[in-house]
């Protein structure tokens, strides 16, 4: 395995045999689909949310309709946890060949429980204490012998709880909340499977338990990235929309065919990805700020759509979870190769807006931004999500909805005699259906190019200044943006320039290397498109740039962002790091190729 | 979302917009000529009135109309206009655009806009051949057609859009011939008023690609216009509707009229039924409490 991070750190070990708490733990569940691992890790996460520990958890799901090889791993920890964790401390194997397949993942020392039902051989290497306990009869015994393999995932949930000392009673009570509108039966077992989990005997250890988290003092909750830009875009004044089903964007769509009813609105699954785009551009332009989202393969479908609401100046959120591409590609993993797509991907000079959530929680502050951008500018904004970001589960203080709050606005006010649909000299604001005009003329909103009246024009002049007006709006919003964010040293020898996902492991990788002596920082760039002026000057100031993207380094070298980088500055320092395998950057990863630059 | 009736009639000079661009002879001026008519007639609001298209000679229609409008890309003003339809109850959406437009880029769509029942009316202007792009084959071209991109003559079956109608549920399907004005500004008033998914398919001579076209649909050219008698037939029946268009596609010019009229609920109202109801049972909260409850739900 070569170098072991201390991702887990016990106390003093060489003092005290038994440690006294953990601060991090990162547990990883194998087995297969069906067996409901991510329900298990979906309940540890929302129990961590709940007592004040940090979490993030990292699943991969198969792309078959039921069944298939799963993990779902899960990063508890008392102080800032930024990644779903590089090596597991201890690995839950359902199956054999889980338990192949995901050994090399556990840490040296790290602790494997497997279902002894299942596994037969077990591999002795690397000081690894391993604990056969029988998930599946013990599962079907507290449950009277009816239990048909069902429930040994809440059997593990128990085990776990005892064995990492977690809140029983809060874990019951998010057990019961999750099975309580089902049958009697169901929530009977499921405590039934807990209870027996959790009083398993299990002496070849002693039990670890987690240390507690620091009070936030407010009020937290834990979700995955997909609901909270379903939530963002209606506290963004987003009541309408309109999307066809595709992994791993679709969740955002059930969210929402749910949701937007309750606040008065509608979301509409439409027979395909055009027709889906361009209902919501229809929705937009009758005044309601409209939604529409895909991943990879369907946003490529909604090219042409998009710029056309580039050209007729209509406002429209579109959120991409991009997955493994091209073409079906890795339905269910993770990548960042839609970059270009999302900033070029059309016909024409077709400019829009491109924002990247860097983590669960900023997907709700991005999705509602992404509102008031496209409502502000009149323009298409492109929420840039991933399927790591969109499945993985975060822990976060909760939004403060007085202070991220958009009341949705339909203005049909009479328009007043000079009225122009494009005003040369001021952003576009359209008079929606239903706006009477006082000239009594009413105008066209169109693809073609139009004068400032809505003509259509083929005028040279014309297009030129058209084409300058639909830039320029990008160009002012470039100088109202904020500045990245901002972590570590402030000058020195590396500058990381991550963005989306990647966020955790790079700030983590920063401290690392810092930790070594190395002088790091690293940006996070949110708006990718436009980016904020004046960036250059931050880069002058480190020896290297480097900018890890889950991308491929493509013909010339580098990556997405970094080639659009290198182009905007001219700067040859800026180096990639690319990644395609269809899994997020390991810290180690970053601090390895960081310090090979620094090397040299 | 009310809004006052009109103090008076509108006019035609009201409603006229720019100069139409269509070749001289074109059928689709006659279109025009009967939208701005029956528009007058149903006293619609001025402002309430949406004329949305794609792509196509026909497809220009919104600029000839003083009405707010939306010249869209080809093929997919179905899908905008029940974008349309279905945030802006309060609107009236008219789809206009032609063959091309509406059976071959958009056939997807027009399926799917009629099994929905959007509430909006659709005049598709079918001139059997590609105008705007000077003289290609279009899905309604009839075989042996010689045109540009089929020298030979076209060779692949053409589509019955009054069978695809039916088939899809369209729930309201009518076939009209633009010399033909009196019928044409029936079949259009009755469209409008149809609670659905409206459509009439408009036989719109291309008077410089395909001239004389529809001459069999036209007496004055000694032609016939047999209509559909509508006593003598239960207009709810498929399966009746469906041996028409057989007819009308073995028989040119076949029959024109009213193929098909039914009441279903529309999507609009399927919509806010769903709506209200969501609404009621959340009546007394307020939108932000009610994502409140929700971060509750997530701890």
């Amino acid at each position: 395995m070569g170098m072991q991070v201390s991702i887990i750190s016990m106390a003093n070990s060489t003092a005290s045999p038994v440690p006294d708490t953990l601060k991090n733990a990162v547990i990883r569940l194998a087995g297969y689909s069906q067996d409901g691992i991510q329900s298990v890790g979906g309940f540890l996460a929302q129990l961590a949310g709940s007592t004040a520990k940090e979490v993030m958890t990292y699943m991969t799901i198969p792309a078959t309709i039921s069944g298939g090889a799963s993990i779902f791993q899960v990063h508890l920890g008392s102080g800032e946890v930024l990644h779903p964790g590089d090596d597991a401390d201890m690995l839950v194997a359902f199956y054999q060949d889980s338990y192949d397949a995901h050994l090399a993942s556990l840490r040296d020392g790290g602790v494997c429980f497997y279902d002894s039902d299942q596994v037969d051989e077990i591999k002795e290497e690397r000081g690894i204490r391993h604990i056969g306990v029988p998930f599946t009869s013990a599962t079907i015994e507290a449950l009277g012998g009816s239990a048909k393999n069902r429930g040994k995932n809440i059997f593990v949930l128990g085990l776990l709880c005892a064995v990492y000392e977690l809140d029983r009673e809060k874990m019951s009570g998010i057990i019961a909340k999750k099975f309580g509108g089902k049958s009697e039966g169901v929530l009977r077992n499921a405590m039934l499977a807990f209870d027996a989990g959790y009083a398993w005997p299990v002496t070849s250890i002693a039990h670890m338990p987690m240390a507690p988290g620091e009070s936030k003092g407010k009020k937290r909750i834990s979700a995955d990235g997909n609901t909270m830009i379903a939530l963002g875009l209606i506290a963004g004044g987003c009541r309408y929309g309109a999307a066809y089903p595709i992994t791993p964007w679709t969740s955002i769509m059930e969210i929402l065919r749910s949701e937007f009813p309750k606040y008065g609105g509608s979301f509409i699954q439409c027979e395909d990805e055009l027709a889906a785009v361009c209902m919501a551009i229809g929705m937009s332009y009758s005044g309601h700020l409209a939604v529409t989202g895909s991943s990879g393969p369907g946003l490529a479908l909604k090219s042409e759509a998009l710029g056309y609401a580039s050209m007729a100046e209509l406002p429209l959120v579109v959120v991409n979870v991009q997955r493994g591409g091209p073409s079906t590609g890795l339905p269910t993993s993770v990548e960042q190769s839609d970059l270009m797509q999302a900033i070029y991907g059309s016909h024409g000079d077709a400019p829009r807006v491109v924002l990247a959530p860097r983590s669960v929680k900023d997907c709700f502050y991005t999705a509602l931004r992404a509102c008031r951008i496209a409502r502000e500018y009149s323009t298409p904004v492109i929420i840039l999500s991933d399927q790591s970001i969109a499945t993985r589960i975060e822990a976060f203080t909760q939004p403060d909805l007085e202070k991220w709050w958009e009341e949705p606005v339909l203005d049909t006010a009479e328009r007043d005699e000079d009225f122009k649909p494009y005003p040369l000299d001021k952003l576009t604001r359209h008079s929606p259906p239903g706006s009477p005009s006082k000239a009594g003329k009413y105008p066209v909103v169109t693809g073609l190019e139009h004068d400032e009246w809505g003509h259509p024009s083929g005028n040279p002049q014309n297009h030129a200044a058209m084409t300058a007006k639909r830039r320029e709006k990008l160009v002012q919003l470039s100088h109202s943006l904020p500045p990245p964010s901002f972590h570590g040293d402030t000058d020195g020898d590396l500058l990381f320039v991550g963005w989306g996902s990647t966020y955790g492991p790079v700030k983590e990788a920063t401290e690392r290397l810092r930790q070594k002596g190395h002088k790091v920082g690293c940006m996070h760039i949110r708006n990718i498109h436009p980016l904020r002026a004046g960036l250059g000057d931050i880069f002058g100031r480190y020896r290297h740039v480097l900018v890890p993207e889950m991308n491929d380094s493509g013909v010339y070298g580098y990556g997405q962002l970094a080639t659009l980088l290198r182009a905007k500055l001219c700067d040859p320092r800026i180096q990639s790091l690319n990644k395609v395998e269809g899994l997020g950057f390991r810290v180690v990863e970053l601090v390895d190729e960081a310090e090979k630059i620094l090397a040299v | 979302m009310s809004s006052p009736a009109p103090v008076e009639k509108l006019t035609k000079k009201q409603l006229k917009a720019d100069k139409p661009t269509w070749c001289p002879g074109c059928g689709d001026f006659s279109v025009l000529a009967s939208f701005f008519n029956i528009v007058q007639k149903l006293e619609i609001p001025h402002e309430k009135i949406v004329c949305v298209s794609g792509i196509g000679c026909s497809s220009r229609f919104p600029y000839f109309v003083n009405a707010h409008g939306i010249h869209f890309i080809h093929g997919r003003a179905l899908p905008l206009a029940t974008g349309i339809s279905l945030s802006r109850p309060d609107l009236h959406v008219f789809v206009f655009g032609g063959d091309g437009d509406g059976y071959s880029i958009g056939g997807n769509h027009l399926t799917h806009a009629a099994r929905k029942n959007v509430n909006l009316s659709y005049v598709v202007m079918d001139n059997q051949v590609y105008g705007l792009t000077k003289n290609q084959t279009s899905p309604t071209t009839p075989v042996g057609r010689v045109s540009k991109t089929d020298p030979r003559g076209a060779i692949d079956r053409p589509v019955n859009p009054m069978a695809q109608l039916v088939a899809s549920g369209a729930t309201f399907i009518a076939r009209t011939h633009t010399t033909q004005i009196k019928h044409m500004n029936e079949m259009f008033e009755r469209a409008i008023l149809h609670p659905g998914f409206a459509v009439v398919e408009t036989l719109s001579e291309c008077s410089m690609f395909f001239p004389g076209a529809f001459d069999a649909g036209n007496p004055r050219k000694g032609g016939r216009f047999d209509v559909v008698d509508e006593s003598a037939r239960n207009m709810e029946s498929t399966a009746e509707a469906m041996t028409l268009a057989e007819e009308t596609e073995e028989d040119f010019p076949g029959k024109f009229g009213v193929y098909y009229e039914t009441k279903r609920p529309t999507k609009n109202e399927l919509e806010h039924a769903w709506v209200d109801d969501a609404r009621a049972k959340v009546a007394g909260i307020s939108d932000q409490d009610l994502m409140y409850q929700r971060f509750d739900a997530m701890r």
